[in-house]
């Protein structure tokens, strides 16, 4: 059964886009991430134009990280203050973010950028990824008790001016970092179309010191509104988000979603996180292939005055 | 609506069938007619609707020749090319190369005011038809091509337009069919155009060429206009005119389907 993407203006196999969605969200339920690195690719692989599958992966965030950010709200774990100063560099970062990917376009180097950034990215977050959970694993075979730095230790990053008080974080830091942070994942959402908590957790953990229960909750609150400014000024400035395939693959994704947290409860974190990391590092290989692979055509066509 | 136009169209057409004939019977043959030879056309719809389920159309043009010379036309000295033009736009071709181990288009050029979309069929070859007849713009190999700005390479000008009509044919929104253009009777004509599954919508125009012996004699036009119908149109008429709105329900959609499915689940 075909459908007709109206913005892709191409048909597709609805199954396959259904099966991409419930594959991701199963993913996503499992490893605790958003999956907007994994959707955005896998539709370019599928013929998405990449303006396309960056502007409706960033849709299919919002759903993906809704149900997350609620739970931890219900919880208490989620620093609201902290969110929003985050929020505040995001939402400059998304702006940024798109003005850069429309000139990008208009000079026709955007696929190219978005493959690009995706092997980069992909690739450092997949390697490190990999080598941690290999030497966890590692560490675990032999008992060893796991030995995390500290958290509380002062870096350069607590000696920066416009202090903060976050009570709920039980943190006193700057705002600069903060901002800076947001700003740099909202760029990525509006270019690549990702939610970024995979780059921002790790940050708030190890370049910030937040206390790790408060991150994901945080990271979540800071994505879903990121997220949803993005689609917003991606529909409005490049008419670029197709609600059709969107709805096709938050629809299969929430569900599978659901499938995937259950299986991840069973699998312990290290094992998770190294196959997570295969995951990504194969992700960034087939998009690497494909910038270094002589192409069928070396010409295209695009419609306009670009 | 499309009913009583395409009655009305039957009937021109019936017209034609029992007005062409008589007139050009009465001509003896071989004589050199006074009158100049006319060209009438029709098509079988005005209108196309694109729905859901689109995989392209056929587009039949039925035409007529008026003061047609009996011989001429006997031996084949007549040739008509019918084409179906699209929405003209720019279009930009983008050449890649290596740039350190990485495919990267580093050449592009626009050319202005292309149809997106153009189907041609005739009697027999563009070629052979239009041999003595230099610099018409007709057929996917002669039609204009003029870039924008400042071109510095003639090379380069001649590889881009062979790269833009090579691609745009593959794509199938170019097409060719040289014998599309039939007579069903010595004076009558029928043309059939194939429109791609991806045609462009706006406004088309069906043009019809007469030549006898490679001179361009008659041409005649007629306006075709291709609507896509339905849901598909709206949410593109949306996303471009209320961009907002559009924008909004599509995070409205992510906030209900993502909470929906946590608390359903939930339940359970």
């Amino acid at each position: 059964m075909t459908v007709y993407l109206p913005i892709a203006e191409l048909s597709v196999n609805i199954f396959i886009i259904l099966g991409m969605g419930a594959a991701v969200g199963f993913l996503s339920g499992m490893f605790g991430v958003g999956g907007g690195f994994l959707i955005t690719p896998l539709l370019i692989f599928y013929n998405i134009p990449p303006v396309v599958a960056v502007a409706t992966g960033a849709n299919q965030v919002v759903a993906s990280s809704i149900s997350g950010a609620i739970t931890h709200f219900r919880r208490g774990t989620l620093d609201i203050k902290l969110g929003t100063v985050l929020l505040v560099g995001g939402l400059l970062g998304a702006t940024a973010g798109i003005w850069v990917f429309s000139w990008l376009r208009s000079i026709g180097q955007l696929d190219l950028f978005i493959a690009i950034l995706y092997v980069l990215l992909l690739g450092t977050v997949g390697t490190l990824m990999l080598n941690e959970s290999v030497r966890a694993l590692r560490r675990a075979s032999r008992n060893e008790p796991t030995t995390l730095k500290r958290p509380g230790h002062h870096t350069w990053v607590h000696r920066l001016p416009f202090k903060m008080r976050f009570k709920k974080s039980k943190i006193y830091l700057s705002a600069i970092p903060i901002v800076a942070l947001g700003f740099c994942i909202g760029v990525l959402t509006s270019v690549m179309g990702v939610g970024g908590g995979f780059i921002m957790v790790p940050a708030m953990i190890y370049l910030l010191r937040i206390p790790t229960n408060v991150v994901v909750g945080t990271s979540l609150f800071q994505i879903i509104f990121v997220t949803a400014y993005t689609t917003m000024v991606q529909a409005a400035t490049n008419y670029s988000v197709d609600i059709v395939l969107a709805t096709i693959l938050m629809v299969a994704g929430v569900i599978g979603a659901q499938y995937g947290v259950r299986v991840g409860q069973k699998l312990r974190g290290e094992q998770l996180r190294a196959l997570l990391a295969l995951l990504v590092l194969a992700v960034a290989l087939r998009l690497a292939v494909t910038l270094v692979v002589t192409p069928a055509d070396l010409y295209s066509v695009t419609i306009g005055s670009f | 609506m499309p009913l009583p136009a395409t009655l009305r169209r039957l009937a021109f057409l019936a017209a034609l069938v029992f007005v062409g004939q008589p007139a050009a019977a009465q001509v003896p043959f071989g004589e050199a007619t006074t009158a100049k030879e006319g060209l009438e056309i029709g098509t079988s719809t005005s209108e196309i609707a694109i729905a859901s389920d689109f995989r392209g159309a056929d587009l039949t043009i039925f035409g007529a020749l008026t003061n047609a010379d009996e011989l001429l036309l006997a031996i084949g000295q007549y040739d008509v090319v019918v084409t179906l033009e699209g929405p003209l736009d720019y279009a930009t071709v983008r050449k890649k190369s290596r740039v350190l181990g990485i495919w990267v288009n580093t050449e592009s050029m626009t050319f202005e005011q292309v149809p997106a979309s153009y189907s041609v069929a005739a009697t027999r070859q563009i070629d052979d038809i239009l041999s003595s007849e230099g610099g018409l713009p007709i057929g996917t190999e002669h039609m204009r091509l003029s870039p924008t700005g400042y071109v510095g390479n003639a090379g380069n000008l001649t590889e881009f337009r062979e790269a833009y009509r090579r691609l745009k044919l593959a794509g199938g929104l170019y097409q060719h069919d040289f014998g599309g253009v039939r007579f069903v009777s010595s004076s009558l004509f029928r043309a059939s155009l194939r429109l791609p599954a991806n045609v462009p919508d706006g406004v088309h125009m069906v043009r019809a060429y007469l030549f006898k012996s490679g001179t361009l004699l008659a041409e005649r036009e007629l306006p075709l206009r291709v609507n896509k119908t339905g849901i598909e149109q709206q949410i593109t008429d949306a996303a471009h005119n209320q961009p907002i709105a559009y924008g909004i329900l599509c995070v409205l959609i992510a906030l209900v389907t993502g909470w929906g499915a946590s608390l359903m689940f939930r339940k359970k």
